[in-house]
């Protein structure tokens, strides 16, 4: 973590909540959670609140879509942090890891349904190129989704473009995919809250 | 269905308006990333344009000119959420032409 305060400036009661993560999960506090809990009522409590909706509110994409979007936008980033945390996510939200990985990798899309597909290429777009058309947009509504499905995959963007580029801002360490297998547990049981 | 209008309103009202260490020209230039002061310039241009850029150097500059970890961390929050509204204030321009009834 490139700024000390985010690793070591937290209150005496975050850190003993930090503690005890760390003997329950056995696995290091990952960069994410302390950015989160750092001066909270600056940037984690109120962007918490919108990642929160963005993920787990109601929606018509299923819980493993929304963190495939999320992964999708880490990738087209190239937020390794944010991959693994998604991609670890999504893995286990959809039961299999393999049509996860194999979207990631750019080599098979037949896992996926149309909607989704044609989501996922306008939310690369817009994450690559900061913008998309009105075209774009008629191009995703021709594949089968919906208005309120492309604001909620728009919502999903917005999350995952803000922590993506503090992640990689703040020099978030990398750790094994052990601890990103426990977050994935805990933000499929907990949310983003 | 999800709705992130109020939550995203909040979110961007306090860090540009609120209580903070960096001042308030400070951080609204970082978030339209414009106008920003020249030590942070390099800085908030990488965090909105290209994060996966930015280097312990960036961050360094930014702290031996003057500013405090505390201000680097709300400079550098709103940079990225700066860039993160203006693609999604777009998109949702596009999808609302896109779906606009003659």
């Amino acid at each position: 973590m490139r700024l000390a305060i985010l690793d070591t400036g937290h209150s005496l009661g975050t850190k003993t909540f930090f503690a005890l993560i760390r003997i329950v999960s056995r696995q290091p506090v990952l960069d994410v959670v302390k950015l989160v809990k750092y001066r909270a009522d600056f940037y984690g409590k109120p962007m918490s609140a919108v990642t929160q909706e963005a993920m787990r509110g109601d929606s018509s994409w299923s819980v493993a879509d929304r963190e495939l979007m999320a992964a999708f936008v880490a990738s087209t980033n190239q937020c390794e942090f944010c991959i693994k945390a998604h991609s670890a996510v999504a893995q286990r939200a959809y039961g299999s890891g393999k049509a996860v990985s194999a979207l990631l990798a750019g080599s098979d899309t037949t896992a996926i349904n149309e909607p989704l597909r044609a989501t996922l290429v306008m939310l690369r777009k817009l994450t690559r190129e900061h913008t998309v058309s009105a075209d774009d947009m008629r191009a995703v509504v021709a594949a089968g989704a919906s208005r309120q499905q492309i604001q909620d995959a728009l919502a999903v963007a917005f999350s995952f473009n803000v922590i993506g580029r503090l992640a990689d801002a703040f020099g978030f360490y990398v750790p094994g995919s052990e601890a990103f297998e426990a977050g994935a547990k805990y933000l499929l049981a907990r949310g983003y809250r | 269905m999800s709705d992130i209008t109020q939550g995203r309103i909040k979110l961007v009202n306090r860090i540009v308006e609120g209580v903070g260490t960096a001042s308030l020209s400070e951080r609204r230039a970082a978030f339209n990333n414009s106008g920003v002061a020249e030590a942070l310039c390099a800085l908030v241009d990488k965090v909105a344009m290209h994060p996966n850029s930015v280097t312990e150097e960036d961050i360094d500059a930014a702290k031996t000119s003057g500013f405090s970890e505390d201000q680097v961390f709300e400079i550098v929050v709103c940079a990225a959420i700066g860039q993160a509204t203006r693609q999604y204030e777009a998109a949702f321009a596009a999808l609302q032409a896109a779906t606009r009834k003659e």
